[in-house]
């Protein structure tokens, strides 16, 4: 089993008004020095399995199918293999 | 002559699309569920606007994955006719039957209005029945339809006309104003506005009448 996090946000490319918003706030909050702000998306998940390659080719397999649209994002994934007590 | 409505948890223009073909067209218009597996007998496929799956993950992006959707692929691969307005547009980009995406619009914020477009291909199955690049008013109300593509597939749509209609003005953001494409074999037609709320002068606009005509006179002289 392995717990497994992926965070999609928009490509460089892609204008993200949303996190402009938000980092003309944070402006407005009194903090300087803060740019390059990006809105994405975090997901969490288990997927069973013991062969962590066969894992992680199912998961960008699930990110490329549904959880990020190529067209405008981009993904990456973390993956902790979880401890058994047996 | 039969349209598919397409009906997904979530949908809500379904029945201004069944009102424009049945009581404005004079066409059969049939709610075909998302749980179908069959688009027989039809030739013409509607995929309506609204929040199908309350645009969880992505508007359209689990409503493509529905059991209905692999008809529509093969329907479409048929060569046969399928438009997706406004969440059907969505649907039919995430289903990737046409290029390119909907991003949040610009403003951040829902827009609903009456907008000035260009035909910009008249010589569409959909457009026909418009002069080239005639200015036509629509209503739209999205809160992502923002077209975006890269600048490859951008320039892929202009050099096989594949933008049907474009925004006179800069109304959410979209690349080159674009409001509607069509397949590089242009059958399948994907717009933001909707022409299904402009069937009626009684309603303020029959500028959208003239899109499902056009659709029936090219279902007519495929048939003969």
């Amino acid at each position: 089993m392995f717990n497994v996090r992926v965070q999609v946000t928009y490509k460089d490319s892609v204008l993200d008004p949303q996190g402009q918003a938000v980092q003309k706030a944070i402006e407005r909050l009194g903090f300087d020095g803060v740019s390059g702000m990006r809105i994405g998306k975090s997901f969490e998940m288990q997927v069973a399995g013991d062969d962590q390659a066969a894992v992680e080719k199912k998961v960008a397999q699930i990110c490329d199918q549904l959880l990020a649209n190529p067209n405008m994002e981009q993904y990456h994934y973390d993956i902790q293999k979880v401890a058994t007590n047996q | 002559m039969k349209f598919a409505v397409l009906v997904f948890p979530g949908s809500n223009c379904d029945a201004d699309l069944y009102h424009a073909i049945e009581d404005v067209c004079h066409e059969n218009a049939e709610y075909v569920p998302y749980t179908a597996a069959s688009l027989a007998g039809f030739d013409a496929v509607l995929v309506p606007g609204g929040f199908s799956y309350g645009d969880y993950l992505r508007s359209g992006a689990i409503a493509k994955l529905a059991p209905i959707m692999t008809a529509v692929k093969a329907f479409a691969a048929a060569g046969k006719p399928v438009i997706g307005i406004c969440n059907g547009f969505q649907i039919l980009t995430e289903l990737g039957l046409l290029p390119g995406v909907l991003l949040p619009n610009r403003q951040t914020h829902f827009i609903c209005d009456t907008v000035a477009l260009n035909v910009t291909n008249a010589g569409t199955m959909f457009t026909q029945h418009y002069m080239p690049n005639e200015q036509i008013r629509l209503p739209i109300a999205h809160g992502e339809g923002n077209y975006y593509c890269d600048a490859e597939t951008l320039e892929r749509l202009k050099v096989n006309h594949q933008i049907a209609f474009t925004y006179q003005n800069d109304v959410n953001g979209s690349l080159a104003n674009i409001a509607g494409v069509t397949n590089e074999a242009g059958n399948v037609l994907g717009m933001m506005p909707h022409p299904e709320r402009a069937v009626e002068t009684l309603l303020g606009s029959d500028d959208g009448q003239r899109l499902f005509a056009a659709l029936i006179t090219s279902i007519r002289k495929g048939g003969q």
